[in-house]
C-alpha cells in the first residue's frame, strides 16, 4: 500500500512566501525599524533632491510663463577701442518701428546722482544704488510689480518722485511707505511714491532708485543718454527680431551694441543649481549604501540567531529553496519598508521646501518607481547571502541548538 | 565517532515504540535517521516504502512534509503565533491553502484537548499545554510516523502524564509512533520497548 511516486515537495504561494517574510520582521519591530532606517534615509534623500529639483525647475516654468520669454533687451557695449558704447538717440525709436516689437521703453542711468536716507549720511556710503531714468510704460514691458505704493504716472513723473526698487528699499532701511517719506537723492529731497517686488526679468532694477524721464532732466541734468533698452516683441518673432535689433539700434556700429534675453540667463541659473543636485544624489547613494549593508548585517544576525526555527522548518518539511525564499523575501520586505518610509520622507520634505520657497510641489513618479526599484535590488543583493547561508543550514545541528 | 552500529530495526504500522537508553546511546541519532534529517553513512532507511539513500534532499523534504511528524522536548513553538497558527504551519510545507491549514489545525488541537486554547500564544500556555499543541503541529498532516524525541523531559511529571495519554490516543486511532526517552516510567507505558547502548540495540521487548 505504499506510495510509488516520489514525494513532491509543496509548492508556498506568494501569500504564504511575504507571510513568512513577515514573520521574522514581526518578532522584532525595533530592530525592523533600526535597520530599514537606513534604507529610508538614503531613499529620502533621493527623492528629496529629485523633487526640489524638479519642483524649482516647475517654479521656474510657471516664472516664464507670467513674465513671458519675448522680453529682449538692448545695451551699450564696447567700442573697438574697449571704451564704453552709447547708443544713438534715436535707437529707441528705430526699434519702435519693427514690425514684430509690441512695446518698446527704455532706462537711463544717472551715474552722478548717489541715493542716501538722508542728507547727513557721508558721501562715500551711497550703497551702490543706481538712479534711473524711467518711461511710465517701463514696469508694463518688465511686467514688475508695485510691493506698496503705486507706480510713476505722466503726472508724478514731472515732479521730484521716486519708486524704489526691492533691495533698494531693503538697504536705505524702509520697510513700509507713509505719506511725506523722502529720500536725499542727486543733491535733492525726492518723495518715495512706491516700492516695487523684485523684478526677475531686470534684476538691474531691484537695486535701482526710478525717477521720471522729465524729472531727471529738469531736477538732475539727465542727458537722455540710454543705458538699456525694454522690448516686449511678438512671441513668435523673438529670434528674428533679436537678429535685428542691433543694426537697427546702432546702425553705424551694430557690433557696439550688446542684445540678450533675460529669460535665458534666468534658465541658465537653473541649469546650474545641477551640478549641486549630483553632489546630493552621491550623498543619498552613500546613504543607500550604508543601509544596504545594515540590512545585510540585520538578516546574518538574524539567521545565527534563528536556527531552531530553520532547523523546525526544515523538520516540518522545508525544502532548502523554502528557506532561502522565506528569508530573502524578509530581507525584500525589510528594505521595501525603509524605500516606502523613506519615499514618504522625501515627498514630504519635498512638499515642506517647496510650500516654503512657494513652489509647486512636484515629485516624479519616476523618482518614487526609482526608489523602490532601488530598495528592492539593495534587499535582495542584501538578502541573497544571508538566506543562502540559512539554506545551508543542516537540519539536525539546529535543532540541537536549544 | 560511530553514533549508531549495525541497527536493524523494523517498525509495522501502528505500533507504539519506546527508544530507551542512557544519554549518549544514539537516541537522538537513531531519531533523526529515521525522521530523514540525518543519513546513515552505511546501509539504508524505509520510511512509508521510500528508501532514503535514494531521494534528494528535496524528495526527503517532501517526504518529511507529508509522511513524518516531530515532537521535539523543547517544543520549538513559534513566539507570539497563535497555537491554531503554530500548528497550521505543520502543513504549510504540504502545499495546502491557508483556510485549509487552519480548518485541519483547529481539528488536531481539539483532538489533542487544546480546543479552548486556539488564540492562545506558546507564552500564554502551560508547559504540557506547549507540548500538546507542537503533537498537534505534528499530527495535524496525519503523519505514517511520529518520532517524539523526550516529549515528557521538560514537563513535570502529572504535564507528562497528559503528554503521553495523548500520545496513546493517538497511536489507539492508528498513529505509528516512536518515542524516544531515558525514563524508563515512560518507556514502561509503551507496547514495544527497544533498548540502546553505545550505538547498538541491545534490547527489543514487547509487552504482553
Amino acid at each position: 500500500m505504499s506510495a510509488t511516486a516520489t514525494p513532491r515537495p509543496g509548492r508556498l504561494s506568494a501569500r504564504d512566501i511575504v507571510r513568512l517574510g513577515a514573520h521574522g520582521l514581526r518578532a522584532r519591530p525595533l530592530r525592523v525599524v533600526l535597520s530599514a532606517l537606513g534604507i529610508a534615509i538614503g531613499i529620502a534623500a533621493m527623492v528629496a533632491v529629485v523633487g526640489t529639483s524638479t519642483s524649482s525647475r516647475a517654479q521656474l516654468n510657471r516664472l516664464l510663463n507670467s513674465l513671458g520669454t519675448n522680453l529682449l533687451t538692448v545695451a551699450p557695449g564696447l567700442t573697438l577701442f574697449g571704451e564704453e558704447a552709447t547708443l544713438p538717440d534715436e535707437s529707441m525709436a528705430m526699434i519702435g518701428r519693427i514690425r514684430s516689437v509690441e512695446s518698446v521703453t527704455a532706462i537711463g542711468l544717472l551715474t552722478d546722482a548717489k541715493v542716501y536716507r538722508t542728507d547727513r549720511i557721508p558721501a562715500p556710503q551711497s550703497g551702490g544704488i543706481g538712479t534711473y531714468a524711467v518711461r511710465t510704460d517701463l514696469l508694463d514691458t518688465v511686467r514688475g510689480t508695485v510691493r506698496s505704493g503705486i507706480w510713476l504716472n505722466n503726472a508724478i513723473a514731472r515732479y521730484p518722485a521716486v519708486v524704489l526698487g526691492a533691495a533698494t528699499a531693503d538697504r536705505v532701511g524702509i520697510g513700509a511707505l507713509h505719506r511725506d517719506m523722502q529720500i536725499w537723492l542727486g543733491g535733492r529731497w525726492f518723495t518715495v511714491v512706491g516700492i516695487l517686488n523684485r523684478v526677475p526679468l531686470a534684476p538691474e532694477l531691484d537695486l535701482g532708485a526710478l525717477i521720471g524721464w522729465r524729472a531727471a532732466q529738469r531736477y538732475l541734468g539727465f542727458d537722455g543718454d540710454i543705458t538699456t533698452i525694454y522690448t516686449r516683441t511678438d512671441p513668435d518673432a523673438v529670434e528674428a527680431v533679436r537678429d535685428l535689433l542691433a543694426r537697427t539700434a546702432n546702425p553705424a556700429q551694430p557690433n557696439e551694441v550688446d542684445v540678450s534675453r533675460p529669460s535665458d540667463a534666468l534658465a541658465a541659473q537653473a541649469a546650474a543649481d545641477k551640478t549641486f543636485t549630483g553632489l546630493l544624489l552621491g550623498l543619498g547613494a552613500v546613504a543607500l549604501l550604508v543601509g544596504g549593508i545594515g540590512v545585510a548585517n540585520t538578516m546574518v544576525i538574524s539567521v545565527l540567531e534563528r536556527r531552531s526555527e530553520i532547523g523546525l522548518r526544515r523538520s516540518l518539511g522545508a525544502t532548502r529553496e523554502h528557506i532561502r525564499a522565506q528569508f530573502l523575501t524578509e530581507s525584500l520586505l525589510l528594505s521595501l519598508l525603509g524605500g516606502g518610509a523613506g519615499i514618504v520622507l522625501g515627498s514630504a520634505v519635498t512638499a515642506v521646501y517647496a510650500t516654503a520657497q512657494s513652489w509647486p510641489t512636484v515629485v516624479p513618479t519616476w523618482a518614487v518607481a526609482g526608489g523602490l526599484a532601488a530598495a528592492v535590488i539593495i534587499g535582495g543583493v542584501a538578502g541573497l547571502y544571508p538566506a543562502i547561508r540559512a539554506a545551508r543550514v543542516a537540519p539536525t545541528e539546529a535543532l540541537a541548538a536549544t | 565517532m560511530t553514533a549508531l552500529r549495525e541497527v536493524d530495526l523494523d517498525i509495522d504500522r501502528g505500533e507504539l515504540v519506546a527508544i530507551v537508553g542512557p544519554s549518549g546511546s544514539g537516541k537522538t541519532t537513531m531519531l533523526n535517521v529515521m525522521g530523514t534529517l540525518d543519513r546513515p553513512s552505511a546501509g539504508d532507511v524505509v520510511v512509508d516504502g521510500f528508501a532514503v539513500a535514494g531521494l534528494s534532499d528535496r524528495e526527503l523534504s517532501a517526504l518529511r512534509a507529508r509522511r513524518i511528524g516531530f515532537v521535539f522536548q523543547h517544543f520549538h513553538l513559534a513566539p507570539g503565533v497563535s497555537a491554531l497558527d503554530n500548528v497550521a504551519d505543520g502543513l504549510l510545507y504540504a502545499g495546502v491553502g491557508l483556510r485549509e491549514r487552519r480548518e485541519r489545525a483547529e481539528a488536531a488541537l481539539r483532538r489533542v484537548g487544546l480546543g479552548h486554547r486556539l488564540k492562545h500564544r506558546p507564552h500564554e500556555l502551560s508547559g504540557g499545554e506547549k507540548q500538546r499543541t507542537a503533537i498537534a503541529r505534528a499530527v495535524v498532516r496525519e503523519p505514517a510516523l511520529l518520532l517524539a524525541d523526550e516529549p515528557t523531559g521538560a514537563l513535570d511529571s502529572q504535564s507528562g502524564e497528559g503528554v503521553m495519554r495523548v500520545l496513546l490516543d493517538l497511536n489507539e486511532s492508528g498513529t505509528t509512533i516512536v518515542v524516544i526517552t531515558h525514563e524508563h516510567v515512560v518507556a514502561s507505558h509503551l507496547s514495544r520497548q527497544v533498548s540502546m547502548l553505545d550505538g547498538r540495540v541491545v534490547g527489543d521487548r514487547i509487552a504482553a
